[in-house]
């Protein structure tokens, strides 16, 4: 995984709460047995009216977030199905950081997995970033990892919150198996002590 | 010693490794995957020359993405095919057991599971699929994880997870007349709404829930992730033995087995992070109207106003869910005319469920503006069926019969609603799109789903006499 130290870039603005994984991207694409390219078909049912032309009403397609690599929006985004493919479709589009004030669980999980950052703030932080996306054309933001700081267009600036172990992992882009495998001692000690039914009987 | 709950039990006799400030490392006992979320792991395994650590842990089969036809044909779809193909190819490479098309085991990896004996009490279990919390029926730890999640379990038989919080749903009384398991767990959702069980692993408990057969304890644990919760579980109890007993993983020696399950109970006085209590007696049968499973309402009343909900969030939600299901507020809930039955899916496509549904359409005709079909949940429960008759009754009402496998839960096969169709689904999600581009989705219990099928729009079951034992019908 590559390391995550900060994140500058446009802001693209997405003003629905529970915004489910069938939603980030339809289930058409996850007969792809790849991990790359999917980020054609992120939020496809909403960004594209026919498949090909892009929908002018989604405010997402809108010029001024062309590019955008932060995406800001509401309660308890990503729920629904545990796709992995949602992180990728939304990296692979460009997005390396979410913002919004609740993210479901497997969706959050996910994320760190594959070096997105979820940033959670209270619903009047997210407001205040939705109200400064619309006001200014190209609103850029900063969001700094280690100092653990956004620093936005306007004087805007929030701390937040990352769980430090998390946090560790994406500074340093360290893969998960690799760190737990340095435990493999007690891996093979459990599975030495643990009793029946463990094993399936028959195989 | 201070008392423990069944989530705490699990969680500590699990526990490989604990350091403050970092997730735990839990071990998983039983491993299910599935064609869609596994090829990306198994790549991850391959690049980096990783064998799989427990392959005797580890089952997979196919579900998702497969047609409910002829199996006897080809899989039309290239892409589709090729999944499978890869599933095949990873379970040989690999050494894993694998329940393939042509296996009598093959179904929906919820089905199966517990119909082989892999899902016991007291175990950990994991799959790359958020419904996994349907295992938790048998008092067994099971959630849902992502694809790298996946590779971690398959290359280290463990998992890294930082604690859940715990949540007591207790629901008591006798169920009412007509009122499913799948009603009982809308309603929670109702009530929790779909992050109210964000971070937490839920049980149920509670005479209603002890009341329920194992096949209803599982559409109840099923739903936990619509209500936003890791898991969802159900302490073990004779029911669940007398359940697992003879099946075919089931431990060698069953008794000294059950000795151990027996004491995966909540102890008395164990403290539960959140509570909630329903009275079985407030219940009655559910309809989705929106495009959460959390926008319920009883099927006796009308499709709700968002101008009256008071949280904006709710209000705009339920504002674009209306315009996307095309319904007008204050429509009575059985006036809404359907198009499509899809009676399958991991929450309700057991025996039972069939059953119930074939009780109630026996002798009778599917609406001619009605297309319904049936997809069991795996090849033994379409055996079974077959064998006690239900295909007939089905087919002679007008409903398709179909091959096990998630269907039209999800759409990923050919089975899909056309733009703008209305369906009745006995699934688990109603999202924008879900069951096919367009489509409008309805959540009900089988029963529900089978009268609307019959009346072409959706009805309150308890006009209908249902014979069903598990309910407390006037006499
Ligand atoms: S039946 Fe539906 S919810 Fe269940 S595993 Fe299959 S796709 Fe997922």
């Amino acid at each position: 995984m590559e390391p995550f130290e900060k994140v500058h870039g446009v802001v693209a603005p997405l003003d629905l709460p529970n915004v489910d994984t069938d939603q980030i991207i339809p289930k058409q694409f996850l007969k792809r047995i790849e991990r790359t390219g999917f980020g054609r078909f992120l939020f496809y049912d909403w960004r594209f009216l026919d498949g090909k032309t892009l929908n002018p009403e989604f405010e997402m397609n809108q010029e001024r977030y062309r590019g955008a690599g932060i995406l800001v929006t509401r309660a308890n985004f990503g729920c629904g199905s545990s796709r992995e493919h949602a992180p990728w479709s939304l990296l692979d589009y460009g997005f390396r950081c979410i913002i919004a004030p609740s993210f479901a669980d497997i969706f959050f999980n996910n994320c760190f997995k594959n070096g997105l950052l979820p940033v959670r703030l209270s619903e009047e932080q997210v407001e205040a970033i939705f109200q400064g996306v619309r006001k200014t054309a190209g609103f850029q933001m900063t969001v700094d990892l280690q100092k653990q700081q956004i620093k936005a267009d306007g004087g805007m600036s929030y701390g937040f919150r990352v769980d430090p172990f998390r946090r560790r992992c994406l500074l340093n882009g360290w893969d998960d198996i690799g760190l737990t495998l340095r435990h493999e001692d007690l891996i093979s000690q459990f599975e030495s002590r643990s009793a029946p039914p463990l094993s399936p009987t028959s195989a | 010693m201070k008392p423990q709950t069944l989530f705490d039990k699990i969680w500590t006799a699990h526990l490989v490794r604990e350091e403050p400030g970092q997730p735990s490392l839990i071990y998983i006992d039983r491993h299910l995957v599935h064609e869609v979320t596994s090829p990306q792991a198994f790549e991850g395994l391959r690049l980096a020359g990783r064998p799989v650590r427990r392959p005797d842990l580890t089952f997979a089969t196919m579900d998702h993405n497969i047609p409910t036809t002829d199996r006897q044909l080809p899989i039309r779809d290239p892409i589709a095919a090729r999944q499978v193909r890869t599933l095949e190819d990873n379970c040989r490479d690999f050494e894993i057991p694998l329940f393939d098309l042509n296996s009598p085991y093959q179904g929906i990896v919820h089905v199966i599971g517990p119909e082989l004996g892999l899902t016991l009490p007291g175990l950990t279990l994991v799959c790359g699929d958020s419904h996994t919390s349907t295992h938790g029926a048998f008092g067994a730890l099971a959630f849902g994880i992502g694809t790298s999640e996946v590779e971690h379990v398959l290359a280290t038989q463990c998992l890294l997870q930082d604690k859940p919080r715990t949540l007591l749903i207790q629901v008591e009384g006798l169920r009412p007349y007509g009122v499913a398991a799948k009603d009982i767990i809308l309603s929670i959702i109702g009530r929790i709404g779909t992050s109210g069980g964000a971070g937490s692993v839920i049980e149920y408990a509670g005479q209603t829930i002890r009341d329920l057969t194992m096949e209803e304890r599982m559409t109840v644990c099923n739903m936990s992730i619509e209500g936003g919760a890791r898991a969802g579980m159900i302490a073990p109890d004779d029911k669940t033995f007398t359940y697992l007993r003879g099946r075919r993983y089931a431990p060698a020696d069953f008794e000294e087995a059950v000795a151990g399950w027996k004491k995966l109970t909540s102890d008395p006085g164990a403290e539960f992070d959140g509570a909630i209590h329903i009275e079985a007696a407030d219940l009655s049968p559910q309809v989705t109207w929106g495009t959460n499973p959390g926008q319920v309402a009883p099927i006796d009343s009308r499709v709700p106003d968002p101008a009256e909900f008071d949280d904006p969030n709710a209000r705009k939600s339920a504002e674009r869910a209306l315009e996307y299901m095309a319904l007008k507020p204050g429509t009575p809930l059985v006036d809404i005319a359907v198009d499509r039955v899809f009676i399958g899916s991991c929450t309700n496509s057991r025996l039972e469920d069939l059953r119930s549904a074939a009780r109630l359409v026996k002798g009778k005709r599917v609406s001619s503006q009605v297309q319904a079909m049936v997809v069991p949940g795996s090849q033994q429960v379409k055996w079974q069926a077959e064998k006690e008759g239900l295909h007939h009754l089905f087919r002679e009402s007008g409903f398709d019969w179909r091959e096990s496998g998630c269907s039209m839960c999800l759409g990923m096969n050919p089975d899909i609603l056309s733009p703008g169709q209305r369906c009745v689904s006995t699934s688990n999600r109603n999202f924008e799109g879900r069951q096919g581009k367009g489509g409008r989705t309805h959540l009900v219990s089988p029963v529900m789903a089978a009268a609307a099928a019959i009346e072409g729009r959706l009805v309150d079951v308890r006009q209908y006499d249902l014979e069903a034992t598990a309910s407390s019908k006037p006499s």
